[in-house]
């Protein structure tokens, strides 16, 4: 800077000697005077917004009026969801003692809860699986996956350590941390009608979002799945390869797999729910599940006692605004009439205000007078 | 070799990465970069601190380019260079030390020349050095003899001489050297050198030995030495950098004990599915590592755009003081400029004013009005004479000139003899250059525009100047011309303060003529002049009561014998190769001595327009104005009244004396009195405080002094002392100081005020050079401060509250994050609105504000000066204002992170589909922050043009085309692993859910910032406050013909405001 300082005023210096020489021969020198535009002389038309009092107060007012309306339709809407919550990392306790040691990882271990409904459920149900305590979006965790590869394309640099291939050099597909760790405990619902028991319907697709499920992943393109797969070796803590996930339903199978897809969709926070089946409405669940004693089969593999977790299984409804959170509505209701409050407190300090400033004015108007 | 750009095309590259590097910021984010390469700590990618950084480095080396082009392109003229015999043409930039030049009339000097041969007789050759010293006559250089007779270009190119002279140095006036040609040595002095920057006048052509070429030239030396000026806001910039690089240490080692603990206990049991790193076996040196990932992430609170951005506001700020047509002067044709473009919101915090008098605060075109010959003074009847004095008898005279005492030509025809020698003196004692373009067409170009008007006033009374040689000076004297032999000229310069020339008439009678300062010459004079001395005396100080600027006159007739005497020592002092210019200076002593006075002249300086309004409305706008002059005190004095710093109410001026030298006379004397000062008025004369003000126990006493008076004038001030004063207000008052000059004796002072303010006027442009500021009118300079300053502290001020709320409030989710992450350095944000966020969101509209923004229309500071007060306070930026910022930043951070949180708890779709992912967390986050910000923008923005509405509805609509681009699917399929958020902005955005989360953070963010400003503003409002209310309704005012008395009602007290609400028309004027 120092330098371009020096190179300034000389550069100066040179361009006055030059006018100055080029002046003497007599050539019109241009007229160094500014443009008069609005820009350059700094009058440029402008919105001059000020804080009236007439201005705040209706701001304040109109927003109270919102957040209160917006907060009670929340809360209104909230409460009608239904919603059934179980956990069940405590009642399958033998299971998850087995879970504690890996070596069992083959062993099935199976447990059933029951429960009951004193209504019905009407509508659309939709089954959740909970966790608890598993930090779904940890640094480490969050990038040990490899998108690249989930599109079906063969990798050459992995994102996926710690897990990318075995020892002896055969990639995992798929790959990462992420993928490894995928919740794989299979959970029933059994209507219990009378004696019989009816397995509830349960619809395993159309679970994940579709831009997921159509644009980010897709399985390796081959004759069939398990040659696309071929080479590769599934994840150390899965029981089966990727291209047995549903073996029913080619279309949810291999990693277009609907579970997989929404594991692989990582939670903001350590305590997550993830959608898991949705009931199927025919038959007697046309309306949804009627009221009576149900039965959750479950298929315990997921270990979660090692870091304290918990697994939970959830039957809810869904209205305009989700599930059944009541803290935007609270929030908003909080808001409201934190607004509002402020509005009042706003007028009346404006108006003690002014009857000073008024008391001001006629001080002024006195002093003058005098004069 | 003369080089005067920095760089050529294969160099630019590396030396400026290299130079830029040298920053400590720059350094910094390099360092940053270098930590993100490490896999381990790195939390994010590479490119997001790459983006910004090659960014920044990218403005900045254009910005450097450019100045270096513009170097480049404005090529100097081709050169003539002497090489074997023949002349060739070449680019200055290939000349070398040691070649010969040759120069041609009018051609530019562009390196330190020593002067061989020219075109005139003697080797002489005439040279203008207006862009050196400022002074704007013409000079005369000589060649040595020997060299000069080098006629032709064939001897001259086997001319083989070595030259050996002193190192490069920046003394414009003096140059010691030794040429050694043919086993001789000759000395060389100044008078043989053509310096960068002169241009060659009245002489065909020259020839020039290059003696120092490119930055060893004189020229180069002396501009090189400006020092580096930061402002005051940039000092606080940088402590507060260093707080929040504290602030962000401690941040770091927060997050990184967390992150141990956490590894600890809970890591350690969730090792089963994500391992530790290879190399991580402790919990404790995780935390190490994620110590630097957490820096990593979070060094976007020391923002890298925050440099580069001010520098682009100041830029804008320098454009429009460039552009302000209200500081163009027609008649000179100069608008303002602004030579820095990093002081201009100092320009809003002055608290002193120091001046020069001439030629700042007065006109400097200097016009004869009265003088005192043989104890009779001429000149006093000036305004109720109606007709000037016809001059139409002399066919020479200038018909410019006007005298109103007809008594001085009726003595002139009556031929009295003081009177005709008094004219003789002045048309032959000076250094003047003649012009005659036509036969009684005269133009005179004197070295400083006293002189010039002494001559003109010869020249109308009937002792005309017309033209003169080395050795002659050819006078008209009442129409017969007489040819005076010059036979030496004594020099004026600041310690002689006289000059006197030694001239032998046709008679053949030798007589030294001597003009000068009167402290000077009085005391030269014989002691027969006594009488006359008393009388002259009187009308001396008359003349300086009434704001003149005086010379006194004498002569002194010389014997032939002493003359030869005198002229062979001065031959042999001329010649000595040493310690020259003292013999000279004591051989011109003995001779000006036991002079004749012949009388005395007065010189009128006008007030330049609009001077006393100026300096009432600044003084109005709490500036302490300053004036130093070189002057006579009666003069300053008399100044002062005229330009309303001293009014009539200040009855008791009271002039600090100090004439005798000690310690117990001058300021301490009247220490006791200091209660009543404020009343007073104190001229402090520092010339006789020089040995005793500035040391260093005095120097508190005068400041003190000087501060409780309500005006200083300090007189007899040299140009150092001008400085000094500068300086020691900056040393103890902590204020900011301008300097405002015209001349080359106001460098000092300009350079060393926080701000220098150079007047382009009559005494050249060296003020200018060295100043930071420029333009051609005093009164320009309340609109250079109460404008353009306050407005550019105003926006500086809002542009850092918001710059650094943005980034606290952008940053600060991460740190909340860190404690539900398990202290991973995982990001709220994709990698992509990190790297865009500051480059892109959020820089164009605070840069808006920043350029564009306005309180109050301009004429309503002019109106209302206290308006500047916050400036000098430091109200609107300072650490207090800095930690509301953090403080809102950190409480918007908050909000932005615990109401998403509590909401994605366990949020779902309508569709039951999963929402609390942590992809569409980061883009409600995103999205929430990029609205937040955004509307607080609009709040803090009071003056919204057509362009701040582009940049702020801009830079929602790039978010949201950035988003959705970024989550397309086409990126995706290029770059699967890079954009790994493909169909998030569609999918989280449909939702109701996401829209009302983003709103109630935005409501809860913005609300209590509008409760807070509000009610601020109604219960204690500011001056601006005010005004902008009142000025709602005219848009540009009602113009104020009488501004004086309009402006002074405004001068209560501070607490005063103006009142807007009253109807009365008597107060109308308000509105």
């Amino acid at each position: 800077i120092y330098l371009s300082f020096s190179r300034k005023h000389e550069v100066d210096t040179l361009t006055k000697v030059h006018n100055r020489l080029i002046g003497t021969k007599g050539e019109a020198r241009p007229s160094r005077c500014p443009d008069n535009s609005a820009f350059k002389q700094q009058k440029l038309p402008a919105w001059k917004p000020q804080l009236t009092i007439a201005a705040v107060l209706s701001c304040f007012f109109l927003t109270g009026v919102f957040c209160l309306s917006v907060g009670v339709c929340l809360i209104m809407s909230a409460n009608s969801v239904r919603e059934i919550q179980i956990d069940y990392s405590d009642k399958c306790s033998d299971c998850s003692k087995l879970r504690e040691n890996s070596s069992n990882w083959n062993k099935e271990c199976h447990c059933s809860i029951n429960f009951m409904l004193k209504e019905d459920i009407l509508g659309d149900v939709f089954m959740y699986y909970g966790l608890q305590n598993f930090y779904q979006n940890h640094r480490r965790y969050v990038i040990s996956r490899s998108d690249a590869q989930l599109l079906g394309r063969n990798i050459q640099k992995s994102y996926c350590a710690p897990f990318t291939t075995y020892r002896n050099g055969t990639p995992m597909a798929p790959c990462g941390a992420i993928a490894n760790s995928m919740f794989n405990d299979t959970i029933d619902l059994f209507y219990n009608l009378n004696s019989s028991v009816i397995q509830v319907p349960l619809l395993k697709t159309g679970n994940s979002w579709w831009t997921d499920k159509n644009v980010k992943f897709r399985n390796p393109k081959s004759y069939n799945l398990s040659s696309a797969f071929a080479g590769t070796a599934r994840p150390p803590y899965w029981q089966k390869p990727v291209y047995l996930l549903d073996e029913e339903d080619e279309r949810n199978n291999g990693y277009v797999n609907d579970d997989f897809i929404v594991w692989m969709r990582v939670s903001a926070f350590a305590t997550f729910r993830n959608l898991y089946r949705r009931v199927r409405r025919i038959r007697q669940f046309a309306d949804g599940l009627p009221a009576g004693n149900y039965t959750f089969h479950i298929s315990y593999n997921f270990p979660v006692t090692k870091f304290k977790g918990r697994k939970h299984v959830i039957l809810s409804t869904m209205v305009w605004s989700g599930g059944s959170n009541p803290f935007l509505g609270i929030a908003y209701v909080v808001s409201g009439t934190a607004a509002t409050l402020t509005g009042f407190v706003i007028t009346v300090i404006h108006l003690k205000g002014h009857q000073n400033t008024d008391l001001h004015f006629k001080n002024y108007d006195l002093i003058e007078s005098l004069d | 070799c003369i080089k005067t750009s920095k760089y050529n095309i294969i160099t630019f590259l590396p030396v400026n990465l290299f130079e830029q590097f040298q920053e400590v910021a720059n350094t910094y984010f390099l360092f940053l970069l270098i930590l993100q390469l490490i896999p381990q700590i790195s939390s994010l990618s590479w490119f997001t601190t790459i983006v910004p950084l090659v960014l920044v480095l990218t403005i900045t080396a254009v910005k450097d380019a450019t100045d270096d082009y513009r170097q480049c392109c404005r090529l100097l003229p081709n050169s003539t260079v002497l090489s074997l015999c023949s002349l060739r043409q070449e680019q200055w930039m290939n000349v070398r030390v040691g070649d010969i030049i040759k120069l041609e009339n009018n051609q530019f000097v562009a390196a330190d020349l020593l002067l061989l041969s020219s075109s005139e007789p003697h080797g002489l050759c005439y040279i203008e050095t207006a862009e050196l010293d400022g002074e704007t006559n013409m000079k005369v250089r000589q060649a040595i003899p020997v060299t000069s007779e080098l006629g032709d270009t064939s001897k001259l190119a086997r001319f083989d001489g070595e030259v050996i002279c002193e190192p490069p140095n920046n003394k414009l006036d003096k140059f010691g050297g030794m040429l050694y040609w043919k086993e001789n040595k000759y000395p060389l002095s100044n008078q043989n050198m053509l310096l960068r920057g002169c241009v060659l006048r009245n002489t065909e052509w020259c020839f020039g030995l290059v003696i120092f070429a490119g930055p060893d030239t004189k020229l180069m030396q002396n501009s090189g030495r400006t020092k580096f000026k930061r402002t005051s806001i940039d000092r606080l910039m940088n402590t507060l950098v260093l707080w929040i690089f504290g602030f962000l240490v401690c941040m770091g080692v927060i997050l990184a004990i967390g992150n141990a603990i956490w590894e600890h206990e809970v890591g350690v049991c969730f090792q089963i599915y994500l391992p530790w790193d290879e190399g991580v076996h402790s919990a404790f040196f995780s935390g190490f590592l994620s110590f630097w990932s957490y820096i990593i992430i979070l060094n976007t609170v020391v923002p890298i755009s925050l440099y580069v951005s001010v520098e682009v506001i100041r830029l804008g700020h320098s454009y429009f003081i460039n552009w302000d047509k209200k500081m163009y002067c027609a008649k000179r044709r100069t608008p303002a400029e602004a030579r820095t473009t990093t002081l201009n919101e100092e320009l809003g915090q002055v608290e002193y004013i120091f001046s020069d008098k001439t030629g700042t605060l007065t006109q400097n075109i200097m016009v004869f009005s009265k003088c005192s010959v043989n104890g009779h003074s001429y000149g006093e009847c000036r305004a109720p004479g109606p007709e000037p004095v016809d001059f139409s008898f002399n066919p020479l005279a200038d018909p410019r000139f006007q005298f109103w005492d007809p008594s001085l030509l009726e003595a002139v025809n009556l031929g009295d003899p003081h009177v005709h020698e008094f004219f003789r003196l002045l048309s032959l004692c000076h250094t003047v250059m003649s012009e005659e373009k036509s036969e009684g067409e005269l133009y005179y170009k004197a070295q400083s525009p006293d002189e010039g008007a002494l001559v003109t006033a010869a020249r109308n009374f009937g002792f005309v100047f017309r033209s003169r040689t080395p050795k002659t000076i050819t006078v008209h004297e009442l129409g017969r011309a007489i040819t005076y032999q010059l036979l030496a000229i004594l020099d004026f310069n600041n310690i002689r303060k006289r000059m006197s020339v030694i001239v032998r008439s046709p008679e053949g009678k030798i007589r030294l003529y001597c003009k000068g300062a009167d402290t000077i010459l009085l005391e030269r004079l014989h002691p027969i002049n006594q009488d006359l001395t008393n009388v002259t005396t009187d009308h001396l100080n008359e003349y300086a009561g009434e704001g003149l600027r005086t010379l006194v006159l004498a002569y002194k007739d010389l014997e032939e014998s002493y003359y030869e005497d005198w002229s062979e020592r001065l031959h042999r002092a001329g010649s000595a190769p040493e310690a020259r210019e003292d013999y000279l200076a004591r051989l011109y002593d003995e001779v000006e001595h036991d002079m004749m006075l012949l009388g005395a002249t007065a010189i009128e300086d006008k007030l330049q327009q609009g001077v006393p309004e100026t300096i009432a409305i600044l003084t109005l706008a709490n500036i302490k104005i300053w004036v130093l002059t070189g002057d006579k005190q009666e003069t300053a004095v008399n100044i002062g009244y005229s330009c309303k710093m001293l009014t009539d109410d200040m009855t008791e001026v009271f002039v600090v004396t100090g004439h005798t030298p000690g310690r117990d006379l001058g300021v301490p004397h009247w220490t006791g009195h200091r209660a009543q000062l404020w009343a007073m008025l104190p001229i402090v004369p520092l010339l006789s405080l020089q040995a005793h003000a500035l040391e260093a126990d005095m120097e508190v006493e005068f400041l003190e002094t000087a501060c409780a008076c309500k005006a200083v004038i300090c007189c007899r001030v040299t140009p150092l002392q001008k400085a000094q004063v500068v300086e020691l207000v900056k040393k103890y008052k902590k204020a900011v100081t301008l300097a405002i000059g015209d001349g080359a004796n106001d460098v000092s002072m300009i350079k060393t005020a926080h701000i220098g303010v150079g007047i382009s006027g009559q005494e050249g442009i060296q003020a200018v050079l060295a100043s930071d500021y420029s333009f051609s009118q005093f009164k320009f300079l309340q609109r250079l401060l109460l404008v353009h300053g306050r407005w550019s502290y105003l926006r500086m001020c809002k542009f850092l509250c918001y710059f650094f709320y943005k980034n606290f409030a952008f940053t600060m989710v991460h740190f909340w994050f860190g404690f539900f992450c398990g202290f991973s350095a995982q990001t709220v944000y994709d990698q992509y609105f990190i790297t865009l966020y500051n480059i892109v969101y959020t820089s164009l509209p605070v840069l808006a504000m920043g350029v564009f923004d306005q309180d109050v229309p301009e004429q309503r500071s002019m109106e209302y000066p206290k308006l500047y007060e916050p400036g000098q306070l430091n109200l609107l930026f300072n650490k207090r204002e800095f930690f509301i910022c953090i403080a809102q930043g950190i409480y918007t951070s908050v909000l932005m992170f615990f109401i998403p949180y509590g909401v994605f708890a366990d949020a779902t779709r309508d569709d039951g589909a999963q929402l609390a992912d942590y992809q569409s967390f980061a883009v409600t986050v995103a999205t929430s922050l990029v609205i937040v910000v955004s509307v607080q923008i609009g709040l803090d923005t009071g003056f919204w043009t057509a362009i701040n509405h582009f940049f702020i509805w801009g830079s929602l609509t790039a978010y949201f085309a950035i988003l959705f681009a970024m989550h397309s699917d086409g990126l995706f399929q290029m770059f699967p692993n890079q954009f790994r958020f493909v169909g998030n902005a569609q999918n989280t955005l449909a939702q109701p859910t996401v829209w009302l989360t983003i709103a109630l953070t935005t409501v809860v963010c913005i609300m209590p910032v509008v409760a807070f400003r509000f009610l601020k503003l109604d219960l204690k409002p500011e001056l601006s406050d005010t005004v902008r209310e009142c000025g709602l309704g005219s848009e540009y005012g009602i113009p104020t013909p009488d501004g004086m008395r309009f402006r002074g009602s405004l001068t209560l007290s501070p607490g005063d405001v103006p009142r807007c609400k009253r109807k009365e028309p008597k107060t109308s004027f308000f509105l």
